[in-house]
C-alpha cells in the first residue's frame, strides 16, 4: 500500500477462538506491583500461535 | 472504534476492535476524521468536497480505497461481536497460580513512599515468614491451581533477602513439589539490593526466573526517598552491587526498578541513569501515593510526565537506530503474539488468580491489600478462604468498567491495577483517573516506537 503501513495483521479476534487458557505470566509478577501493563505478556498458549 | 494521534512525526490509527496498529500519510489520516465507521466501496462525494483544497481528487480516491480494503479484511473499524463469546470464557473458574510470598515484613531500608510502611505492612511489629508457613503456602498454590502447570511465586517483603535462607528452602520445596504434581514453578525476587553478596547473586541467577533491583535512578535522587535506617542514602551501597549481578545474569529476565515521584518529575533522567550503569531492562513507576503526601503525583503534573514519557520513546528509538538495546518495561508492547483477548478483558489477576500470603499465612488479593482487614480472604494455615471475596475480584473486567468502554487502551491495560482503583480511584469497576491517563500515554508511546523502528 501507498498511503497506509499495517504493523501487525494478527488480530484480537482470532485470539478469542483459542484464548483463555491462563498459563500466561500474572500481570504484577513482573516488575509493575504498583499498576497494570498486560500488552507486554507474552502468550503461552502454542496453539494460540 | 479508532484512535487516531499525531506522536514524533506519525500519523497513527489504532483500530481498537482488531488491535491493528496503521501508519498514515497525511491524507489518510485526514479521511479518517470523516468516516463514522461504516464505509462504502466508492469513496463519498462529501469526503472529496471536504478535502478537495488540500489535495487532488485522484490521491484522495487512491487512499480512500486503501482504507476500504482494511476495512474488508476488519482491521480498520472491526466490530467487537467477539467480546460475546469471550466474556463467556470470563465466567469459568480461574484457577490460583500466582503468589507474591511476604518472606519478610522487615526492611533495611526506610523508603519515604513505601506503600508497606517501611516493611511491617503498618502491623505494628516486624516479621519473617517461617519456613513452615511458606512450605504451607506452597501448598495452598499447588492445591487451588488445578490444571494450570506454570505457577508464580515472587519473593518479596520487606525485603526478602533478609530472610534468605527460608527463600532457598522454599525454593528447594517447590522444586521437589512440582515434580510430584506436574507443575513448574517459576520464582522471582524484589530486592533493594543491600544484601547482596557474591553468594547471593550466584543463587539468584541460577534459580530465579526474574528478578526484579529497586533503584530510583540518580544518587541525590535515589537518595531522597530511599533511605537506610540510619537516615543515609542506599545509592552508594548497592550500585556496584546490581552491576556484578546483572553482569552474570546472561539473558534472563531481570528489571532494574524505580519509582519517580513529584520530588523527581524529569524521571527519564533517572531512567537514562540506569541505563548508563548499563542496565538494559528498565522500569521506572509513578508512586502510589495519597494525594495528601507532598510527593504524590497531581493531576496538574501530567503534562510534564507525558513530556517525559516522549522523551524516553526518543531515546529507545535513537539508541536502537544506532545499534544499542534498551527496555523500558512500559512501552514493551506485543502487536503480533501478545495475550489473547480473554486475558486482556481482565488483566489485573489479584484475588482472582493471584493473592499475597503474609508471614503469618494469611491470605489478601494482592500486596497492595496486606493488612487491610476487610480485604483478609483467610490463612494458608487453617485452610480458611473467602471464595465470594475471590468472586468480587473474579468479576471484574474492562467490560463492567463505564469509563473503560470507549477508551481506546482497554486491550492494553485491561482496566487497571485493582488496587489502585479500589485504594485511589472509585472501586474495583472504576479506575484512578491519574493512572489512567498515564497509561494512554505509555501506549501511544509504545505503539509510536514501533512505527519508528519499522521504517
Amino acid at each position: 500500500m501507498k498511503h497506509t503501513k499495517t504493523l501487525n495483521t494478527k488480530t484480537l479476534k482470532e485470539t478469542a477462538c483459542k484464548g483463555g487458557c491462563g498459563e500466561c505470566q500474572t500481570s504484577c509478577q513482573s516488575a509493575c506491583k504498583t499498576s497494570c501493563t498486560v500488552a507486554n505478556q507474552e502468550c503461552e498458549n502454542e496453539n494460540n500461535k | 472504534m479508532i484512535h487516531k494521534y499525531k506522536l514524533n512525526g506519525y500519523n497513527i490509527a489504532l483500530d481498537i476492535n482488531s488491535g491493528c496498529v496503521h501508519v498514515l500519510d497525511d491524507i489518510s489520516y485526514d479521511i479518517l476524521d470523516y468516516i463514522d465507521g461504516n464505509m462504502e466501496k466508492e469513496c463519498p462525494c462529501d469526503i472529496i468536497e471536504k478535502l478537495s483544497e488540500k489535495y487532488n481528487k485522484e490521491e484522495i480516491v487512491s487512499c480512500y480505497n486503501e482504507l476500504y480494503e482494511l476495512y474488508e479484511e476488519d482491521m480498520l473499524f472491526a466490530d467487537d461481536d467477539f467480546l460475546k463469546n469471550a466474556a463467556e470464557k470470563l465466567k469459568e473458574y480461574s484457577p490460583i497460580k500466582a503468589m507474591c510470598l511476604h518472606i519478610a515484613h522487615d526492611c533495611n531500608l526506610r523508603c519515604e513512599y513505601c506503600f508497606a510502611s517501611t516493611g511491617d505492612y503498618a502491623a505494628g511489629h516486624r516479621s519473617l515468614m517461617s519456613y513452615e508457613v511458606g512450605k504451607k503456602a506452597i501448598d495452598f498454590l499447588i492445591e487451588k491451581s488445578g490444571n494450570r502447570r506454570n505457577l508464580e511465586v515472587d519473593f518479596f517483603g520487606g525485603e526478602p533477602l533478609m530472610n534468605f535462607e527460608v527463600v532457598k528452602k522454599l525454593v528447594e520445596y517447590g522444586r521437589q513439589r512440582e515434580k510430584e504434581c506436574n507443575k513448574n514453578f517459576r520464582f522471582t525476587i524484589t530486592t533493594n539490593g543491600v544484601l547482596l553478596s557474591d553468594d547471593k547473586i550466584k543463587y539468584i541467577n541460577e534459580n530465579m526466573h526474574n528478578v526484579v533491583l529497586s533503584l530510583d535512578g540518580r544518587k541525590e535522587v535515589n537518595d531522597k526517598m530511599r533511605k537506610r535506617v540510619d537516615g543515609t542514602g542506599s545509592y552508594d551501597s548497592i550500585i556496584e552491587k546490581y552491576k556484578n549481578f546483572v553482569s552474570q545474569r546472561g539473558v534472563k529476565d531481570y528489571y532494574v526498578r524505580g519509582t519517580f515521584t513529584r520530588n523527581n518529575l524529569d524521571f527519564s533522567k533517572d531512567l537514562m541513569h540506569m541505563v548508563d550503569l548499563g542496565f538494559k531492562q528498565t522500569s521506572i513507576e509513578p508512586v502510589v501515593a495519597d494525594e495528601k503526601e507532598n510527593y504524590a503525583i497531581r493531576e496538574e503534573d501530567l503534562p510534564v510526565i507525558f513530556s517525559e514519557y516522549e522523551n524516553l520513546a526518543k531515546e529507545i528509538i535513537e539508541k536502537r537506530k544506532n545499534g544499542q538495546f534498551f527496555n523500558f518495561f512500559h512501552f514493551m508492547i506485543d502487536l503480533s503474539q501478545g495475550p489473547c483477548v480473554i486475558k486482556r478483558l481482565k488483566g489485573c489477576g489479584s484475588g482472582n488468580e493471584y493473592v499475597a500470603i503474609t508471614p503469618e499465612g494469611d491470605i489478601y488479593p494482592c500486596h497492595q491489600f496486606v493488612g487491610m482487614e476487610e480485604y483478609k480472604m483467610g490463612s494458608v494455615m487453617d485452610g480458611s478462604f473467602d471464595n465470594e471475596i475471590k468472586e468480587k475480584f473474579a468479576a471484574a473486567n474492562i467490560l463492567n468498567k463505564p469509563k473503560c468502554k470507549d477508551c481506546f487502551a482497554k486491550f492494553y491495560c485491561s482496566g487497571g491495577c485493582n488496587a489502585n482503583n479500589i485504594l485511589y480511584g472509585g472501586g474495583i469497576d472504576d479506575p484512578y483517573d491519574i493512572s489512567c491517563q498515564l497509561e494512554k500515554k505509555r501506549i501511544e508511546c509504545a505503539i509510536m516506537i514501533k512505527a519508528a523502528l519499522s521504517e
